[in-house]
């Protein structure tokens, strides 16, 4: 662990991967091609596809179980500088992947941390956002409004 | 004296050629894109991830594509693909009280908090063919509600509150989970092992079963608790990194029934609980699995073992339907050698039997 990794880096870096892992690949590699980023990462591990056995537990809290497998793609790249970048998601979209580590690397420099926030991060956070706004709200119109019937007269 | 016999290749290699044909049909139609088929089969998609226990649609409508539609066979596609992968791990546990819901729904609790949201559903329609559907009918758009992000808690955690239902289901403290796919099956089973290979148990075994508990084979009094479909996060431990990694999120279907149990030795009158958690929507296998699991814990809440269903190693080991076909259909895969030995066989007990003919009618009268 850097020494300068405070508490904030790792939930900002841990938001900033769930993003990256939830995006669609094709809109990443969109943006990533309009940050205009020349850099070149090299690949240190992967992009390889395995196998993550995912865990339920038992009555929702209990003891844990295993549910079945899902396909994840993981990848490690080091850029000139010799920073490391990670990246973990699940399907097998290899090219994600490498740009998403290498998104990584580049972020522990807070200068390209706010500049690919700004062209890459923020905008993918805003199309999940209303993505699953959307999808809350065609939800909520299937609520079961209940209403009492009052029969006779009283 | 044995005698190895070759031959069938330039058949075989035809059968498939065929079969490509075949699978693709009329030329003059368009053929199926994978998008298509995760999109509007998005329900077969989830039963073969479900079964073929790999979470990964595109794979899973490849091989529904492959496979012509046949649902086992494309289980048995995904199965045997998985075994090529290597294994990163095992995800933190799901936290379902988490889930972007698109359907919940309770059938004991009519005001719940979060309430009573129908989703996507097959219920309450009248089950009428739609000639809409056979054209290229655009679909209609949804409604919306503007509704606030709120929590749903599980109608397990709102019952709990009176304590007069079981807690979750906890193991043994210090308890490696089981996992089936590592370690051959044993029984007994503990619940972890039963669970992992009920989620990817056939949904039609399961669904007989749990109907069978329903008509009185192991009656167990059920209530839907709690029905949820939706998103959950996944997140996993790895060394690189000092914090659990983000990989983004899987829909699953939950299942929360709830059993009057009328006390026994071993456990005092109140509501215990069946539990189904499997892949994707498939509503109706994560209700037969809560059914089952209530059905397998007859021997943990001291019941009378009377039923099917209550019978751990029959159910488990009938559940998996990759195991069931392969050993049902690897019947009219040649046999010769074995047939032949057996017409010998029964051609010498015939002669055998026919030499004292005295013997056999008077057999037959006592019987």
């Amino acid at each position: 662990m850097d020494p300068e990794n405070t508490a904030v880096d790792v939930l900002e870096r841990r938001k900033r991967m769930a993003v990256l892992a939830g995006a669609a690949g094709d809109e990443l590699r969109r943006l990533w091609r309009g940050a205009c980023v020349a850099v070149e990462a090299i690949p240190v591990r992967g992009p390889e596809t395995g196998l993550a056995t995912v865990r339920g537990r038992i009555g929702g809290g209990g003891s844990p179980f295993n549910v079945g497998e899902v396909t994840v793609t993981r990848a490690t790249v080091r850029l000139p500088d010799g920073r490391i970048g990670h990246a973990y998601a699940i399907g097998r979209d290899h090219e994600k992947a490498r740009i998403s580590a290498t998104i990584d690397a580049l972020c522990h420099d807070p200068v390209w941390a706010s500049r690919l926030e700004a062209a890459v991060v923020a905008p993918l956070a805003a199309a999940q956002q209303a993505a699953d706004t959307r999808k809350r709200e065609e939800t909520a119109a299937t609520k079961v409004d209940f209403f009492t019937m009052v029969r006779g007269e009283d | 004296m044995y005698v190895a016999v070759k031959g069938g290749e330039a058949a075989i290699r035809n059968a498939h050629r065929l079969l490509d044909d075949r699978r693709r049909g009329d030329r003059s139609v368009p053929a199926l894109t994978l998008d298509q088929i995760v999109a509007q089969l998005a329900l077969a998609v989830d039963r073969v991830m479900a079964e073929g226990s790999l979470y990964d649609p595109e794979l899973a409508a490849l091989a529904v594509k492959q496979a012509r539609g046949d649902m086992i066979e494309a289980i048995f596609l995904v199965r045997a693909y998985r075994t090529t992968l290597p294994r990163f791990g095992y995800t933190n546990p799901v936290d379902t009280a988490a889930m972007r819901i698109e359907r919940r729904v309770s059938a004991t609790y009519k005001d719940l908090p979060g309430g009573q949201l129908l989703g996507p559903t097959f219920d309450y329609t009248h089950r009428l063919l739609d000639p809409e559907l056979a054209g290229d009918a655009e679909g209609r758009s949804p409604e919306r509600r503007e509704a606030p992000e709120e929590q749903m808690p599980r109608v397990s955690d709102i019952l709990a509150a009176e304590g007069l239902i079981e807690e979750d289901g906890n193991l043994a403290e210090g308890r490696r989970t089981g996992d089936i796919t590592r370690e051959p099956l044993e029984f007994p089973l503990e619940r972890d092992s039963r669970l992992q290979a009920l989620a990817r148990g056939d949904e039609g075994f399961l669904l007989a079963l749990a109907y069978s508990t329903q008509r009185g084979y192991a009656r167990s009094h059920p209530f839907v608790g709690e029905i949820r479909i939706g998103e959950v996060e996944l997140e996993l431990e790895v060394a690189e990194l000092d914090f659990p990694v983000p990989l983004g999120r899987i829909r699953v279907t939950e299942c929360q029934m709830v059993n009057q149990f009328k006390g026994s030795a071993k456990a005092p009158p109140q509501f215990t609980r069946g539990y189904g958690l499997v892949f994707g929507q498939s509503e109706r296998k994560a209700m037969a699995m809560s059914l089952c699991d209530r059905a397998l814990r007859a021997g943990e809440l001291g019941e009378d073992l009377t039923a099917p269903a209550q019978d751990e190693e029959f159910v488990i080991s009938h559940s998996d339907n990759v195991q069931a076909t392969g050993f049902v259909e690897h019947l009219k895969l040649p046999h010769y050698v074995d047939f032949q030995a057996e017409l010998d066989l029964v051609r010498r007990m015939r002669r055998e039997a026919e030499k004292r003919p005295s013997d056999r009618p008077s057999r037959e009268a006592a019987e």
